[in-house]
């Protein structure tokens, strides 16, 4: 693992106080959806807790994944929850730790309902020094209903989580 | 196939076809800010994203060989990111594993200056049903 991939606007904010820092999400959620990729996709932040974060992906047609129908493709969602768990690992260690994404797997149990904004909700479930174990759900309207099932680890490039 | 056969998702992010490897479509897409995660680096969702037109467009290539006009919806994607992108062209081909009657496995994989290097693998796996 030579870099993290990691992730949007959030990070720039919070790569650029380097490491160990005190994690603020709300200050960290600010500035998302302003640059880069998650700029582009229009992330913003929804709602976080001690461990687990929510994004939201704003509907858009063009970021539909086949020819027809608008239903989004994966790329957009990977991205929401790839930044919404990359998200809630900071809010469980209570400081910006550098990490990369290792793996993600995610399982759709449905097409999301096209012209409805997606949630991205990310909870980190164990630390250990160097993974970060994950797993999330993005919804579209009920969470007990969901669009897709995620999980997935990071690696602590520089520094350890505990 | 070409570039204005990807789905709109190829096309707003600007996922265009370099050409065909062994009747895989290899796409690629330039570095730009839409792309960019971590300063200077690549999103790994954008990564991803790319890897699914790929496995995408390969499995409609393959359909297409077939003659075979169906349906197709993903189950689930993995994705394994092992080196970091960095601000250059990114190339990515999806490969057919299997692809029966109902279900089809596919893997892409993702590289920039080297396709011996990639920077990223995916295996996605979808239902397939005729065509209405």
């Amino acid at each position: 693992m030579e870099q993290s991939e990691q992730p949007g606007e959030e990070a720039q904010s919070v790569y650029a106080q380097g490491e160990g820092f005190v994690f603020d999400p709300a200050r960290a959620a600010k500035g998302m959806g302003r640059h880069g990729h998650g700029g582009w996709l229009g992330l913003n932040y929804h709602a976080h807790g001690e461990g687990w974060f929510e994004l939201e992906l704003p509907w858009r047609e063009e970021l539909a994944g086949l020819a027809d129908g608008g239903v989004l493709a994966s790329g957009p969602i990977i991205s929401l929850m790839d930044n919404a768990t990359s998200m809630s690992v900071w809010t469980r260690t209570g400081r910006f730790v550098p990490h990369a994404t290792l793996d993600l797997r995610v399982d759709y149990m449905r097409a999301a309902v096209p012209g409805r904004t997606v949630i991205g909700r990310g909870e980190c479930y164990k630390l250990t020094r160097t993974i970060a174990f994950i797993r999330g759900i993005a919804y579209d309207e009920d969470p007990s209903d969901p669009v897709a099932h995620v999980i997935g680890t990071f690696m602590a490039t520089h520094g350890t989580y505990l | 196939m070409n570039t204005s056969a990807l789905p709109p998702y190829a096309q707003a992010l600007g996922i265009a076809i370099d050409h065909d490897e062994d009747g895989n479509p290899v796409l690629f897409v330039d570095f730009s800010e839409r792309m960019m995660g971590r300063p200077g680096f690549l999103h790994g969702g954008a990564m991803s994203g790319l890897m699914e037109m790929a496995a995408v467009a390969a499995l409609r290539a393959e359909l297409d060989r077939r003659g075979e006009a169906m349906q197709i919806k993903p189950v689930n994607i993995q994705v394994e990111f092992m080196r970091g992108g960095t601000e250059q062209r990114t190339f990515a081909m999806g490969k057919v594993t299997r692809a029966g009657r109902r279900v089809a496995l596919v893997n892409a994989e993702c590289w920039q200056d080297d396709p011996a290097k990639p920077i990223a693998l995916a295996q996605m796996k979808f239902l397939l049903s005729p065509a209405v």
